[in-house]
Formats: C-alpha cells, sequence, structure tokens
C-alpha cells in the first residue's frame, strides 16, 4: 500500500490575474482512494483538469507510476492510464449506454477506417471482445438491463454509474470521480459508495472529489483540504477533521 | 405520359445525389460545425477525373463496364486525396480560430479547385461518350432509364453502408462520440484528428460517386457544376437538419422530389391562359386565342426550388426536418 501511483509537485495555474493553484503537491499511493475536498471555488476541479490533460499547468509537474505524465493532449493521459468523470455529467446523449463505454475501449485498441470496412477476421474478433468488455462493464456497475438505451434516457443515478462505466473502460490505474454523488438521494448515494469500495476491493486507485463530507470521511484512506487554491492538509479522515485550519475553512473563523 | 409519375421518377434520380453530396457536408458539419463550402469542388473533380479516364479509354478493346469502373476507381482515390489535403492543409490550422476563418478557407478552397479544373480540363463541357446503351423501361405510363435505376440503386447501397459505418461499427461510434463532444471523447482515446481527417476522407469518396452519377445522368461535366451541385446539396443538409446523417438522406430525396414536381407543373400552373377567366373573352382573351399559352414561369426556373426550400427551412424550421441540436450549437 505505499507505492506511490500520482505524485503532484507544485502545481500552479494561474486564470487571468486569479491564482487557481498555487504550489500543489500531493501523492495518492496505489490502492487507496484518496479524497480531495474543499470550499466551493478552492481549486479542485481545477486540478483535476490539470491532472487529466484538459487544462495545461502554468507550474510543477506530474510523475505517474513514477514516469513524468505528459499533459500535452487528453488521449495521451487516457492512454497512461488515468481517467475520470464529470461533475456535470457528459455523456454521450445520442448514443446508447453500450456504445459510450465502447468510446473508452479506443483508449486500449486500433480503430481504423479500413479495418472497419473491410471486417477482417482481426477486426471483427477485436470489436465483439469490445462489446463483451462493455457488457461486462455495464454489468459491473449495475446497469446491464439498461445498455441499449440512450444515454440520455438514463435516470440521473444510473448516468452517473454510466459514466464510470465508460471511464473504466479505459483500464484505468487511476479513477478520477468529480463529485459523483452531487444530486444523488440517500439511497443513491449509498449505492454509489458500495460501488466505489468495489473498486477499491479491486484493485484500483481513487481520487475522489466530493462534497459530501460525510461520504468522503467514511470512504477515504486519505485526504487533502484545498483552499483557495492551496493544500492546507492531507493526512487520514481522523486527523484532517480535527485539523483546526479544515474547521476553519468549512466553518469561518467565527466557529472558534 | 403520366407527368407526376415521371417527375417523382426524374426527382428521386436527382435527389439520390443530392443525398450522398449532403452527406459530404452533413457528415463534416456533424463533427467540426464547418461549412465545407470546397465539397461541391470535390464532387466536380470527381466527375471530370472520372470522365478524363473514361474518354481517354473508350477507344480501346476494353469491354464498356471495365472502362466505366477504370473511371470511377481514379475519381474515388482523387477525391479522397483532395478531401484528406483539404482538412490538413486549410481547416486543421483553422481548428481554434474563429468560425468565420476556416469558412472563408472554405471559400477559398473551392474558387481554388473550381480554377484547378479549368487550368487542366479547359472551359469546354467535357461530353460523356456513349458506352453503353441507355435503355428504357415503361411503368404506369412513364419511362425509367436503365441509368436512373443504377443511380437510385448506387446511392440506396451508398447510404446503406455509410448507415452501417456510422451506427455499427466502433470507428462509427468514436465519429458520433467526436460529433457529441470532442474533448471528452478525447479523454476517451479516441484520436480526434483522425476521426475529422476520416469524415472528410469518406465524404469525399461518397461525393466522387456523386459526381460520376451526376455527369452521367446528365451527359457532360464542366468546372462549374460543383457550385449549383453543392449549394443544392447544402439545402438538402439543411433541409434535413445539418450535422444529422439520416436528416441530409432524407433532405436530398426530398429536394430531388420538390425540384422535379415544381418544374414539371410550374410551366402549367403559371400558364395565364389557363387560368379560370383570363381567356375566352377574359382579360387575356386577346394574347390566349387559337389555345395560345402565356407561360409567366418556365422551367427555367429549376434552380429556384431548392433555394425556395432552404428560404421556407430557415424561416420556420431552423434545426430541419429531423435536426435537433442547432440551434444549441450555433
Amino acid at each position: 500500500m505505499t507505492e506511490v501511483l500520482l505524485e503532484a509537485r507544485n502545481i500552479g495555474k494561474k486564470f487571468g490575474g486569479v491564482q487557481a493553484l498555487k504550489d500543489v503537491s500531493l501523492t495518492i499511493r496505489r490502492g487507496e482512494i484518496y479524497g480531495l475536498i474543499g470550499p466551493n471555488g478552492a481549486g479542485k476541479t481545477t486540478l483535476f483538469n490539470v491532472f487529466t490533460g484538459l487544462y495545461p499547468r502554468d507550474d510543477g509537474e506530474v510523475l505517474f507510476g513514477g514516469k513524468a505524465l505528459s499533459l500535452e493532449s487528453p488521449h495521451t493521459v487516457a492512454a497512461a492510464g488515468i481517467a475520470r468523470t464529470f461533475q456535470n455529467i457528459r455523456l454521450f446523449g445520442n448514443m446508447t449506454a453500450r456504445e459510450n463505454v465502447m468510446v473508452g475501449r479506443h483508449v486500449r485498441t486500433r480503430a481504423g477506417v479500413f479495418g472497419a470496412i473491410l471486417r477482417t477476421r482481426a477486426e471483427r474478433a477485436e470489436e465483439a471482445a469490445i462489446r463483451r468488455r462493455a457488457d461486462e462493464l455495464l454489468h459491473y456497475v449495475g446497469i446491464d438491463d439498461r445498455a441499449d438505451a440512450l444515454a440520455r434516457n438514463l435516470s440521473y443515478g444510473d448516468q452517473r454509474r454510466l459514466e464510470i462505466a465508460r471511464a473504466l473502460a479505459t483500464d484505468p490505474q487511476l479513477l478520477a470521480l468529480d463529485e459523483p454523488a452531487a444530486g444523488m438521494n440517500a439511497t443513491e448515494t449509498a449505492g454509489l459508495r458500495q460501488l466505489i469500495e468495489g473498486l477499491r476491493k479491486d484493485g484500483l486507485t481513487v481520487l475522489l472529489i466530493e462534497h459530501d463530507v460525510k461520504l468522503v470521511m467514511g470512504l477515504c484512506d486519505r485526504v487533502a483540504v484545498l483552499e483557495y487554491g492551496e493544500k492546507i492538509a492531507e493526512d487520514v479522515p481522523e486527523v484532517v477533521r480535527g485539523n483546526p485550519k479544515v474547521i476553519e475553512a468549512y466553518l469561518g473563523t467565527s466557529a472558534h | 405520359m403520366d407527368i407526376l409519375l415521371q417527375q417523382i421518377i426524374n426527382g428521386l434520380t436527382t435527389g439520390s445525389v443530392y443525398a450522398v453530396v449532403a452527406l459530404g457536408y452533413t457528415m463534416v458539419y456533424g463533427v467540426i460545425q464547418l461549412i465545407n463550402f470546397a465539397h461541391g469542388e470535390v464532387v466536380m473533380i470527381g466527375a471530370m477525373v472520372a470522365f478524363a479516364v473514361i474518354a481517354a479509354l473508350a477507344g480501346s478493346a476494353l469491354p464498356p463496364g471495365a472502362i466505366l469502373l477504370a473511371g470511377v476507381l481514379a475519381a474515388v482515390p482523387a477525391c479522397m486525396a483532395i478531401g484528406y489535403g483539404l482538412e490538413r492543409i486549410a481547416y486543421r490550422p483553422l481548428r481554434h480560430a474563429p468560425r468565420l476563418a476556416p469558412l472563408i478557407t472554405a471559400i477559398g478552397m473551392s474558387i481554388i479547385l473550381q480554377h484547378l479544373a479549368l487550368l487542366i480540363w479547359g472551359r469546354n463541357p467535357l461530353a460523356f461518350p456513349q458506352l453503353i446503351d441507355n435503355p428504357s423501361f415503361a411503368i404506369g405510363g412513364a419511362a425509367i432509364s436503365g441509368v436512373q435505376i443504377a443511380i437510385i440503386l448506387l446511392s440506396m447501397v451508398m447510404m446503406a453502408g455509410l448507415s452501417w459505418f456510422v451506427y455499427r461499427t466502433r470507428f462509427g461510434i468514436a465519429i458520433r462520440a467526436t460529433a457529441e463532444n470532442v474533448h471528452v471523447a478525447s479523454l476517451m482515446g479516441v484520436n480526434a484528428d483522425r476521426v475529422i481527417a476520416a469524415t472528410f476522407v469518406i465524404g469525399a469518396a461518397l461525393g466522387a460517386m456523386a459526381g460520376v452519377m451526376y455527369g452521367t445522368y446528365y451527359g457532360i461535366a464542366h468546372y462549374t457544376m460543383g457550385f449549383i451541385l453543392g449549394l443544392k446539396a447544402f439545402s438538402a443538409a439543411v433541409l434535413g437538419g445539418i450535422g444529422n446523417i439520416p436528416g441530409a438522406m432524407v433532405g436530398g430525396l426530398l429536394l430531388g422530389l420538390v425540384e422535379a414536381l415544381g418544374t414539371g407543373y410550374i410551366g402549367e400552373y403559371t400558364d395565364l391562359c389557363r387560368w379560370p377567366g383570363a381567356a375566352d373573352g377574359g382579360w387575356m382573351g386577346e394574347r390566349c386565342a387559337d389555345g395560345a399559352h402565356f407561360v409567366l414561369f418556365g422551367s427555367n426556373y429549376q434552380d429556384v426550388f431548392a433555394f425556395l426550400m432552404l428560404i421556407l427551412v430557415l424561416v420556420f424550421r431552423p434545426s430541419g426536418l429531423l435536426g435537433e441540436r442547432v440551434s444549441e450549437r450555433a
């Protein structure tokens, strides 16, 4: 449990004159659930977008599996083994649930125009394997009965699950979940919690951004707290919970 | 002769060609929201290349079918190369530029291709050598020619093939994912550059076939033929809902039918002498004496219908018949 999977060193990011991230360093160990919390606007999602190559970073570097992670384009990050879901769900709404997951397999396979047209034996075998894998993943997240439904017709909770299945299809080493419980009711959140615990049991490393502090504290092995783009704490949940800076960030100074 | 049935047959023929060309516009628009105005010229070059090859081989001992096939086999790769080149040279560097820049570039590429064709093939129309007999079949008081049957069938096969490719294969899944959200598709490992280039190449291949069919149908190919054909196919794509693949097919066929029926009947209905109360001692009595006609709009107004449809669609249903996403994208 001590091998470091992702190490971020002194990450900085500016939007115009606003310092969205300042000197943020953190380490995520293989096999753990790592929580990232902080008040609104603390820079959680920005950090996420830097890790997944959506935003270029201004300072610092990211090591993934001991090697410098090329953050040039999103598909190289996906190929390196980082997959993510989005705070505001971004599925391919006009495609079926199964097709959404099949897109995720692209990163691990080569799909060419000519292969698709010529229907070589290898091409057909690979496509069948992708379809099978997609069905397995839909089953894994518990929505296999909705495989042929259009993504936009799924319930909110099922859409969240589908996003996770699509991210898993890229065979990630690190799965980054951006506020997966947002907008979920208590039952759905409980189901999500089970799903994430299952992921850990299966050896996946999870980075979890979440507003629901109770969920994070109950689920995560370690938690980092961001405030105004800076990391103010990083430890096991019990210690972070008692950190005066964290209490201040969440409740304001008047709480003292 | 049954004018209605005859015009429906003619409309389906040209409509099939419009539909195949419209697919090229709509696929590219679907993935990068660019109207590739040079697509009409790609179609024209397809026709020109095929005709040049066919004319060169016409005197040889090869069987006519083989000559025709050679023309197609030369036109399709040539157009695919042009489609790829357009994307690589003209559009990719402008991918993140304001939307007007690639649009103007598209118009520029269109002019360049047109004049390139002018330099190579000259300003006279190329006539299609009569290789194969074009038998005519009578059905229900109308006639359908072998070429018409071939065009309609071939178009149906191409449209079915494209639908299968886009909706059933995983490269098709990647195309649709890119069309919906290029950023998320790249996060899933889809190489957006390859997908975009592929839509240009596929659209150009279809365009080449359409050019050959169109030229064969009318018997000539000319360096300016791509302009009006491209505009009509673009109208068809908008009619069906640009970015929507089934929409382009429906829009093309519908446009062909409206155009053919409109052309077939406009002379009759704008003949003032046939209006009630006009002839036979009416206000047009003198001019209409002895069964004369006074036609306001004749079949030379053929091209008006496509653009009339385009205007009506833009006014009453801007997202097109099957479109839904245009308003949020635009």
